[in-house]
């Protein structure tokens, strides 16, 4: 796609600029306290006996965090990034995508700060109290109506396959949002709520919004991501179009089937569970279909791993996601899921996509979108390194630890002597736990220090593009 | 059709998307509303008084689930540490429920009468002064806070809209007293419920503070009566298969 000066000037690049700010803000907080709140399952201490700092109340803090504050930050800029530049038409209404970026800012920080001072709904990914889902329900619809006028001005009769993915991504979330949050307040002024649904429809609904979160705010929507900044940073069109036909209906038709194997061995009906354990399995082929769609677009391209910094981290995303999509449906099937449910193994196999996979994807997509942003190169291609191999050995620490800490809680808690008692107590199992936890806190803590060095290097080469824009001015005048 | 035609009409896509994406769930839980063998028939099962209601406000506050289940499955394994599988009439009056998906801490659902309430407060207030090895918070403010029930009337009348049934008029109380006998029955109404609340904690002393009404009461009051509702010595081995 070629631009003129003038086309490129029309864009709205102010919008992306600060939620990719925002992103990096958030981001680099909600690792720190994903960090922290390891570290308060090492060492206990570290909870110091504060009400607001206890592991209970942060975790809601970090995954907030790091779901909705930098996973959703960066889905806003890089969504706004893709839809104007694949339709060459500047965002729709200025002051509404304002709104949408003030929306969501407020929601994630008025989220954690109600979090740690006690209002929750006490649903994993949902537990923003009612008032806050009401500003993110407006806030939600409005996105979707600046982007789908957006979409109405492109030049092309076609619509970009990574925009049907943003579609699918925004459609599904503002279902899900809207019904898992049913809820009736205590009262008009205060946050307490209790949800409309009780037990098992309560468990149903909510394991089919918590899924769905993954499937399409974590997966469906950084697929959109993908299918820009890769074949935009290897240079490479899209390796197969009817691949990426079929894989997108396919991975939004089933990923809303699978959400009951959160459920498998409970009191839900073996009926639901067994349909997503089904659906889980099948799930894997639309998963794998993205995935060798974006690596085979690398074909040709191949030497640019060596080299460019930004395609590794693009290139290493695409095979987290290969090896997490494999693993999901494998912890789907009954008998897997009966040792590692309820045990280290689902953190382990949830950060090994949200770090390995969309954290990873936002990274690359970031060094590729933040230097043409402010119309300069990245500040420092050596940091871009540095980061890259701090994230990468953080991730494999995190994985491998929470695989050991989960399969070896599982088995132990399973474990019979020669009399058919239980081999051991509940509390041996948690005593098992403390090196892994110390493992997993260090892989952390590289992980963020990794996003920390990123910031730095975003932030110098924003200022860097200022400065030139300022001397060109000063030279043109 | 040709997929070009979807590729370049979005209110197509968008509508594709809609029909496609909303089909799993229609089909997963719209029935679980319907179907009368989701929620067994089972004797016992009770909606919460308001001080375990209170207990249960703060254990979702301070967010146990997030490292203790309260869903038994059916393994001998679970069986022999934590009793019963749980069913799911046990969670019915739960908005909202509180399976959980991780176990850091041992499962909660049966771990009602397990321990004394002395030893409940002491663990709560210094886990490791009792279990060593744990690596729970400690909990001391459940003790120096007093539990605030003020709006007690108004949490149980918004559960009551949610189908929970607590009870405001006469005829509501009736059917609780033929439902649940008359014990439950005055406990479930709105009406009473400062005074239910009042008169359970000072005669259950659940904190072993009888001159204050604290945090700690309403939680260990909610902690007792996890899983003693039904009485499974009343049901053959195998009878509760059938809803499975």
């Amino acid at each position: 796609m070629a631009h003129s000066m003038a086309a490129k000037a029309e864009y709205n690049y102010d919008i992306i600029k600060k939620f990719a700010a925002m992103a990096m803000v958030w981001g680099v907080l909600g690792m720190f306290v994903g960090f922290y709140a390891a570290s308060e399952l090492a060492f206990p201490i570290l909870n110091f006996d504060n009400q607001y700092i206890t592991f209970g109340r942060l975790r809601p803090v970090h995954t907030t965090l790091v779901i909705f504050g930098f996973g959703g930050s960066a889905l806003f800029a890089t969504s706004y990034y893709i839809v104007q530049r694949t339709c060459q038409a500047r965002l729709h209404g200025t002051g509404l995508a304002n709104f949408t970026f003030w929306g969501w800012q407020i929601s994630v920080a008025a989220g954690v700060i109600t979090y740690m001072l006690g209002y929750t709904q006490a649903r994993e990914y949902a537990e923003f109290e009612w008032p806050i889902d009401l500003l993110i329900t407006v806030t939600w619809v409005i996105y979707l109506y600046v982007f789908v006028m957006t979409l109405r001005q492109r030049s092309q009769p076609h619509i970009y396959v990574a925009n049907w993915f943003f579609i699918a991504f925004i459609l599904a979330t503002a279902i899900l949002h809207v019904f898992n949050n049913l809820a009736v307040p205590v009262d008009m002024f205060g946050m307490k709520s209790y949800s409309l649904f009780s037990g098992v429809q309560d468990a149903m609904t909510q394991w089919w919004y918590g899924h769905n979160a993954v499937g399409f705010f974590l997966t469906a929507a950084f697929l959109g991501m993908m299918y820009y900044f890769v074949p935009k940073q290897a240079g490479r069109p899209v390796y197969s179009y009817r691949l990426s036909v079929i894989h997108f209906w396919a991975l939004v038709f089933l990923y809303m089937w699978v959400g009951g194997h959160h459920l498998h061995w409970t009191a839900l009906p073996d009926w639901t569970s067994t349909l997503a354990a089904t659906f889980s399995i099948i799930l894997l082929m639309p998963s794998w279909g993205g995935m060798i769609n974006g690596i085979m677009t690398m074909s040709g391209a191949w030497d640019k791993l060596r080299t460019d910094p930004v395609m590794r981290f693009l290139i290493v995303s695409l095979s987290f996601y290969g090896m997490s999509t494999f693993e999901g449906p494998m912890m789907a099937l009954k008998s897997v899921n009966a040792l590692s449910h309820y045990t280290d193994w689902t953190i382990g196999h949830v950060h090994s996509g949200a770090l390995g996979w969309v954290a990873m994807v936002s990274f690359g997509s970031f060094y590729h979108m933040v230097p043409k942003l402010y119309n300069t190169k990245m500040y420092s291609e050596k940091l871009i390194f540095t980061h890259f191999w701090l994230a990468t050995i953080g991730i494999v620490l995190y994985i491998t630890a929470m695989w050991t800490s989960g399969i070896g809680q599982g088995l132990i808690l399973r474990a019979f002597d020669s009399y058919g008692n239980l081999a051991y107590t509940f509390v041996e199992s948690v005593s098992y736990l403390h090196g892994p936890y110390i493992t997993r806190a260090i892989g952390g803590f590289l992980f963020v220090t990794g996003a920390a060095i990123m910031a730095y290097n975003l932030y110098m080469t924003a200022k860097q593009g200022k400065r030139e824009a300022a001397e060109a001015a000063a030279a043109a005048a | 059709m040709k997929h070009d035609k979807i590729e370049k009409n979005l209110g197509l896509l968008m509508l594709f998307t809609m029909v496609v994406i909303s089909i799993g769930g229609l089909v997963e839980i719209v029935p679980l509303f319907h179907i009368n063998d989701t929620i067994e028939k089972v004797e016992g099962v009770r909606p919460y008084t308001p001080l375990e209601l209170r207990g249960r406000d703060i254990y979702q506050r301070e967010g146990c689930y997030l490292c203790h289940s309260q869903m038994i499955r059916p393994f001998r394994d679970e069986a022999l540490r934590y009793g019963h599988y749980s069913l799911a009439a046990e969670s019915k009056y739960d908005h909202p429920f509180q399976w959980g998906s991780k176990r850091t801490g041992p499962d909660l659902a049966r771990v009602g009468e397990k321990y004394s309430n002395e030893w409940q407060v002491q663990h709560l207030i210094a886990p490791r002064s009792v279990v060593p090895e744990s690596i729970m918070p400690n909990y001391p403010w459940l003790m120096k806070n007093d539990l605030a029930f003020s709006d007690i009337a108004d949490r149980l009348r918004a559960l009551k809209k949610v189908g929970v049934p607590y009870s405001e008029s006469k005829a509501e109380y009736e059917a609780n007293v033929k439902e649940f006998g008359q014990d439950v029955a005055e406990m479930l109404d709105i009406q009473k419920a400062q005074e239910n609340l009042i008169k359970q904690a000072q005669s259950g002393n659940y904190d072993g503070d009888a001159n204050r009404i604290t945090e700690m009461e309403a939680m260990v009051a909610y902690l007792q009566m996890l899983g003693t509702l039904v009485d499974f010595s009343q049901y053959d081995e195998g009878h509760f298969v059938q809803f499975r």
